[in-house]
Parts: C-alpha cells; sequence; structure tokens
C-alpha cells in the first residue's frame, strides 16, 4: 500500500497543498486533472527526485521520506519515455539490473520482458530510430524488467498517436493484470481514466478535490469544476452483443447501440462519442444516425458559443451533447422535458 | 502526334543582395586569417627552409615546444578535475550569487594578460600570498608550476564554459530515469551524463589546451624560465630579429595545428545525441 498524507511542496508555479491517498496493494490509481494541476510534480515526490516540504509517503510500510530514488524500487515512466540515447534499447532495458550488480540472470530477463513486449527484433536499434510507441514500449520493459514494487506513469498516452494510443492502453491493462502491479497513473484524459482506473483521484490546482471509482467520479462528482472537468466526454460502458461486417451492437445498460467498429461478440468495451457528434430534437429528425433515444433533458449549461445539454436516458445512461446557442433557443431547452439525441454509428469510438 | 516537351521557365537564380554581402565579408575574414596564416608558413618553406631544419633540430626549440604542450596538457587537466563539477552546479543548481559565480569565472578572459600574470605574481610570486608560505615547498617564479597556473588561470573558463553547455543539454529527467532504476547520482552521471555531455568535454579540453598552449603575456610575467614556445620566439626576436624567432614560430604552429586536426578527426567519428 502507498500512504501519503499531509504532503505539501511549493516549487515554481506549482503548489500541492496537503495531499492525503491511500493507494491499496494491485490497484490501477489515476491521479487526472487538468495540465498545471501538479499531477506529474505528485509523482516525482513519491519516485524521490525531489524532497517535499512536509508531509509523510510510505510505499510497503515503509517510510520513503528522505530515501533516494535507487532505494525506493519503483519503475517511473516519463511521458517522453527518457529512453539514455547513447545506449540502444537492450542496453536500456539491461541498465536496471546493471546498477543492481544483477548480471547472471539479465539475458534471460531481457528476453522474457522483450518477448512479453514484442520488442525483441528491436533491441540493437538506438531509441532516435524508434518510434513513439516503440520507445513506450521499451521505457516499460526497462521499469518491468527491474521488478518494481510500484509503477509510476507520467502522461504515458499522451505523446502517441490515436491508433498507438488503443494498442498501448491494452498494453498497460494486460500488464496489470498479468502482473498484479500497483500503477499510479498520471493523465489529463478522461477516457484513458475511465478504462483503466480501478479508482481515480481527481487533482485540480494542486489538491486533490475527489477520490473514487470510475463510475463515481464520471457520474457524481463532488463540485461543479470537477464536473466541468470529467464531463465533457462521453465513454459509456457496454458489452458487444453482435457483431458483423464492420459494425457492432453494443448493449449499455439496457439500450441497443450501434458502432462502427470491429469487436468480438461478449467482449466488454468503452463507447466514446464526442458531444458536438450528438444531435438533439424535440421529436426526432430523419437523418443517416443510426442511433437514436429518447430521453429527459437533465441539465442545460451555457458555455459561450455553445450550449451543453446533459441528457439522462431513463437511467441507462447519460450523455452529454453540444447545441449552438441558436438551436438551444429554437428548440426551447427546458430541464426535465423530453428530447431526442441521435448521433452516427460511425461517430462511436469502441475501446 | 509529338511529345509536348514543356519548356522549364529559366529559373531566375539571383541571390539576394545582402546574402551576396555577407558572402564577400565573410571571405574578407576568411582571407585575413588565412593569409596571415599562410604566408608566413608558406614563406617559410619557399625562402629559408633551411632554418625550419635548424629550428627542427635545436634542442632548445623542442625543449621549448614540448614544455608549451606539456604544460598546457597539464592545465588542461587540473581544468578538468575543477572545472567539470563547477561546471555541473552552474548547469543544475540555482542559488543566490549564481550570476556573480558565472562572471568570476570569465573574469580572465575579459583582462589582459599581463594584468593576469602580475596579478598571479602577487599571489604566487616568492612574496605572494600563496607562493610565500608554499616556498618551502614548490616554487613558482621561473618555474614549470608558475607556468601551468598561468595557462590554467586564463584557460580554464573555456573548459568550464563548455562543459556547462554540455551538462545543460542533458535533460535532467535522463538523470532521474536512471536514479530510479537504481543507480546513485554518481552512477548516473558517470554512466548517463558524463558520456552524453562528452563532446562538449572534448571540445571544451581542446580549446582549453589551445588557449593555454597560446598564452604568453601571464606566463612571462610569472615564469620567463623555463621558455616556454611563445616565450623563446619574443627572446629571438628581441635579440636576434625577425628571421632567427620566425623558424619557430612556424614550428610551433605546424605542431599544434597538426595535433588539433588528428583531434577532430579522431572525435568526428563521435555521434551527436541532440535532445530530438
Amino acid at each position: 500500500m502507498i500512504e501519503i498524507k499531509g504532503l505539501h511542496r511549493n516549487w515554481k508555479e506549482f503548489r500541492l497543498a496537503g495531499i492525503d491517498l491511500k493507494i491499496r496493494d494491485g490497484e490501477y490509481f489515476v491521479i487526472l486533472g487538468p495540465t498545471g494541476a501538479g499531477k506529474t510534480l505528485l509523482l516525482e515526490l513519491v519516485a524521490g527526485f525531489y524532497q517535499p516540504d512536509g508531509g509523510e509517503i510510505s510505499i510497503g510500510g515503509k517510510n520513503v521520506i528522505g530515501l533516494p530514488p535507487e532505494k525506493r524500487n519503483i519503475g517511473f515512466v516519463y511521458q517522453d519515455y527518457s529512453l539514455f540515447p547513447h545506449m540502444n534499447a537492450k542496453k536500456n532495458i539491461e541498465f536496471g539490473m546493471q546498477m543492481r550488480g544483477i548480471k547472471n540472470r539479465s539475458k534471460k530477463a531481457v528476453e522474457e520482458i522483450a518477448g512479453y513486449l514484442n520488442i525483441g527484433h528491436l533491441l540493437h536499434r538506438h531509441p532516435n530510430t524508434l518510434s513513439g510507441g516503440e520507445q513506450q514500449r521499451v521505457a516499460l520493459a526497462r521499469v518491468l524488467v527491474i521488478d518494481p514494487d510500484v509503477l509510476l506513469l507520467d502522461e504515458p498516452l499522451s505523446a502517441l498517436d490515436p491508433g498507438t494510443q488503443d494498442a498501448t492502453r491494452k498494453i498497460l491493462k494486460s500488464i496489470h493484470s498479468d502482473s498484479n502491479l500497483t500503477v499510479i497513473h498520471v493523465t489529463h484524459d478522461q477516457t484513458e481514466a475511465r478504462i483503466l482506473a480501478d479508482r481515480i483521484a481527481v487533482m485540480m490546482d494542486g489538491r486533490i478535490v475527489q477520490v473514487g471509482t470510475p463510475d463515481e467520479v464520471f457520474d457524481k462528482p463532488v463540485n461543479d469544476e470537477v464536473a466541468h472537468f470529467v464531463g465533457v466526454e462521453n465513454v459509456l460502458k457496454g458489452e458487444v452483443i453482435e457483431s458483423s461486417n464492420g459494425v457492432c451492437v453494443l448493449d449499455i445498460g439496457g439500450k441497443v447501440l450501434e458502432a462502427v467498429s470491429e469487436c468480438a461478440i461478449g467482449d466488454t468495451v468503452y463507447a466514446c462519442l464526442r458531444p458536438e457528434n450528438v444531435t438533439l430534437s424535440k421529436t426526432g429528425v430523419n437523418s443517416s444516425a443510426r442511433n437514436s433515444f429518447e430521453g429527459s433533458l437533465l441539465e442545460v449549461e451555457r458555455m459561450g458559443a455553445l450550449v451543453r445539454a446533459k441528457v439522462d436516458m431513463d437511467g441507462s445512461f447519460l450523455l452529454n451533447a453540444f447545441v449552438t446557442n441558436q438551436s438551444a433557443d429554437e428548440l426551447g431547452l427546458m430541464c426535465g422535458e423530453p428530447v431526442v439525441v441521435s448521433f452516427k454509428a460511425s461517430a462511436v469510438h469502441v475501446v | 502526334m509529338g511529345i509536348l516537351i514543356k519548356q522549364k521557365p529559366a529559373i531566375i537564380k539571383r541571390a539576394d543582395p545582402l546574402m551576396l554581402l555577407f558572402y564577400f565579408l565573410s571571405l574578407v575574414l576568411l582571407l585575413f586569417v588565412f593569409v596571415v596564416i599562410a604566408n608566413m608558413i608558406i614563406g617559410q618553406v619557399l625562402t629559408d627552409f633551411a632554418g625550419l631544419v635548424d629550428a627542427a633540430s635545436s634542442k632548445p626549440v623542442l625543449k621549448s615546444i614540448f614544455l608549451s604542450l606539456y604544460a598546457g596538457f597539464l592545465a588542461t587537466m587540473i581544468s578538468l578535475l575543477l572545472g567539470v563539477p563547477t561546471a555541473y552546479i552552474l548547469a543544475r543548481k540555482n542559488f543566490t550569487g549564481k550570476r556573480f559565480v558565472e562572471s568570476m569565472l570569465d573574469v580572465p578572459v575579459v583582462i589582459p594578460h599581463t594584468v593576469a600574470g602580475i596579478a598571479l605574481l602577487t599571489v604566487f610570486g616568492a612574496n605572494g600570498l600563496l607562493g610565500a608560505p608554499l616556498q618551502p615547498y614548490i616554487q613558482f617564479r621561473d618555474a614549470m608550476p608558475g607556468i601551468v597556473v598561468a595557462m590554467l588561470f586564463v584557460s580554464a573558463p573555456y573548459l568550464t564554459n563548455s562543459a556547462r553547455e554540455g551538462f545543460k543539454s542533458v535533460d535532467p529527467k535522463l538523470e532521474n530515469a536512471a536514479r530510479s532504476l537504481g543507480a546513485p547520482l554518481w552512477k548516473a552521471f558517470v554512466f548517463v551524463t558524463l558520456p552524453l555531455a562528452s563532446r562538449h568535454l572534448l571540445i571544451g579540453s581542446i580549446m582549453c589546451w589551445a588557449r593555454a598552449i597560446s598564452e604568453f603575456g601571464a606566463v612571462v610575467m610569472i615564469a620567463y624560465y623555463p621558455m616556454i614556445g611563445p616565450t623563446l620566439i619574443y627572446d629571438r626576436y628581441l635579440s636576434q630579429g625577425l628571421s632567427a624567432s620566425r623558424p619557430i614560430a612556424v614550428l610551433l604552429i605546424l605542431v599544434t595545428l597538426t595535433i588539433f586536426i588528428a583531434v577532430r578527426i579522431l572525435s568526428a567519428g563521435w555521434r551527436v545525441y541532440d535532445r530530438d
């Protein structure tokens, strides 16, 4: 277990004020917050790169304050991977074992981890010749091979292109389920948090404002600020019930939704939908949109040029939609009234 | 039906007038340096080759050139020992008075070298601040340690500055990554930071050594004897004139140029690890 108590630290423009967190063994814990919230600083304090001004951090019951990073047995992966540019992938992966004076089992361990992360063919290459996703896998191999007590990930997906993001997310998920490693993952991306996390801590302006399961954080945000931050994307959990010709049918809380995607029947998936791709109407419109649901308007919020409407589908799920000010006026949106939401199957991104 | 060959429009190739001016001015600078050096070397070889051979076989001349190279080498080694840690601190840490420290380290570059010589003499001379108490153990005045001290004073900033830029170019995150993988700071420094800054260190060392070898003003104030190359050239010029001093000057230039070119060629194969 990782326990953080009353941690605070001022550093340049960042300020951490009284952070309290308990992260259980084997938990995938995501710290979610906007840029500049101090998330990376918190992670670096846990790693021991900086010392806090006050407070406590313990890993596995052992107080680590004052302990240098090399004595904490943590694995840390930076956003830009921080591979050593003067060493090839193999040397990078061996570095940790070399520093610990473990040589006899290093060859086998490198082969094993390289096989697991599918980077065996890259071992002789230097980092600057690898793609972002490949560098990320080498960086993961480099920390996993030393068998750390906890894996600290600083925005591990945000420098990758969307396709590689999906693949890397799957890798992180399988690493966690295969090794039962405790993971602390810092991100500003809500989709990432919702899909990967066992529990989420929302961090804003240097403090933790909410801790809970993804459902708790996304469905019951503690205040407006959190609601605003986590509420803009639609990420719906569901099960694949049909799949043919690149179109799959998902069951989401009892409602049936179509998406253009290749999925396997029976899989638990997340359907991601951008609010600007959701159309709102009073009576339903005749269009090419394959998905159309009746719901009731829960909340209307003006956000400058756009209006955000939160619609409740009979308790099955909540959906955010953006409409322009003009169409909001024309529709005469009123809370509690029935509305129809529709969106194209191709607008749904399944992960 | 014939094949239509489209005539390419004539590309008007005319450099911008400003660039032409820049090309011209850079050529002037290049020729200025080249003519001065080449004239001396080629002139010597063509008009008085025998004098060059004489100089190359004269024991005092070879001794003085060797002394220049050797004392310069020692000064560079001491600069490395003292300058690398200094450079690392300056690259990594922020503290009050940092700008003062940086300016202080650069002072030897901007003061006239005879002034530096006088200042060194008042510290390392027989009655100097350090020279007096050290008198029973080490002689600076007219001795090898004096030459090294003078060279060190004027050349150390070149190494320190280059090393500092080198360390700055190494992302501290790489050191953090190394530490989290189990490396104590010294191992992170030796296995990650130093190799990545090695090019800067090498270039800094060459600059430092070159500056040390070319030093005359500061050295001559504290140690006229034993004579380093530049002192011997000056001495011969005063006592026997240009024709006696020029062969030694040419020899000194040829030896140093050969060494620098060799080092550059050897180091050209090094990879450059730029941050992206």
